[in-house]
């Protein structure tokens, strides 16, 4: 049981840093805001999940479990949220900026 | 297992400073705040990290706080890139 439980947690922990690392590199690498978008918000959020799912495992039962799984619905929820306002508010400023210059000409 | 979770908390540390560089040069604003973003996540996992390796079980509130408090921080910068004023 303990042997299976280390795994678990092993391979939950490797798995995130993982996905963290891609976010990370797609951040510093691709070209503009809405491509590093796209390489942060999704990568960032599973790692995020693999991670608090390696603690929970490793803390087995235990009242925390309860906060720790509330953080991960938060950050679940929030997440994505935050990436769809920034990609909003970037998309309509050029719009509106693209406009302008249409008005101008 | 803690030294597998130091291990873990040292590599997302080096992966935020490797976002900070995006934080500071990024050409636009906009950039900057998906680079803060991305590193205030980082930032909540490794507090909780810190509250396994340490055994205290009380830090895991405050990484609840932490992530509430990002989650409002890049709302508003993203209202006020889109707006030019918060209300």
């Amino acid at each position: 049981m303990e042997i299976i439980q280390t795994l678990l947690v092993v391979i939950l922990l490797l798995g995130g840093v993982f996905f963290f690392s891609v976010g990370t590199l797609g951040l510093l690498r691709l070209p503009d805001v809405f491509t590093r978008l796209h390489a942060t918000t999704k990568s960032d959020t599973l790692g995020t999940g693999l991670i608090l799912l390696a603690a929970m495992v490793y803390l087995g039962i235990d009242i925390v479990v309860i906060k720790v799984f509330l953080i991960l619905m938060f950050i679940w929820i929030t997440n994505p949220t935050a990436a769809h306002i920034i990609s909003k508010a970037v998309y309509d400023k050029e719009i509106l900026e693209k406009k302008e210059r249409s008005e101008d000409a | 297992m803690i030294n597998l979770f130091i291990g873990a908390s040292i590599i997302l540390t080096l992966l935020s400073f490797a976002s900070l560089y995006r934080a500071i040069v990024g050409p636009t604003v906009a950039d900057q705040v998906v680079a803060i973003n991305m590193i205030s996540t980082k930032i909540t996992v490794i507090i909780i990290l810190v509250a396994l390796i340490l055994g205290e079980k009380n830090y895991v509130d405050v990484a609840l706080i932490y992530a509430m408090v990002s989650f409002i921080t890049t709302i508003s910068v993203a209202k006020y890139l889109e707006r030019g004023k918060l209300f």
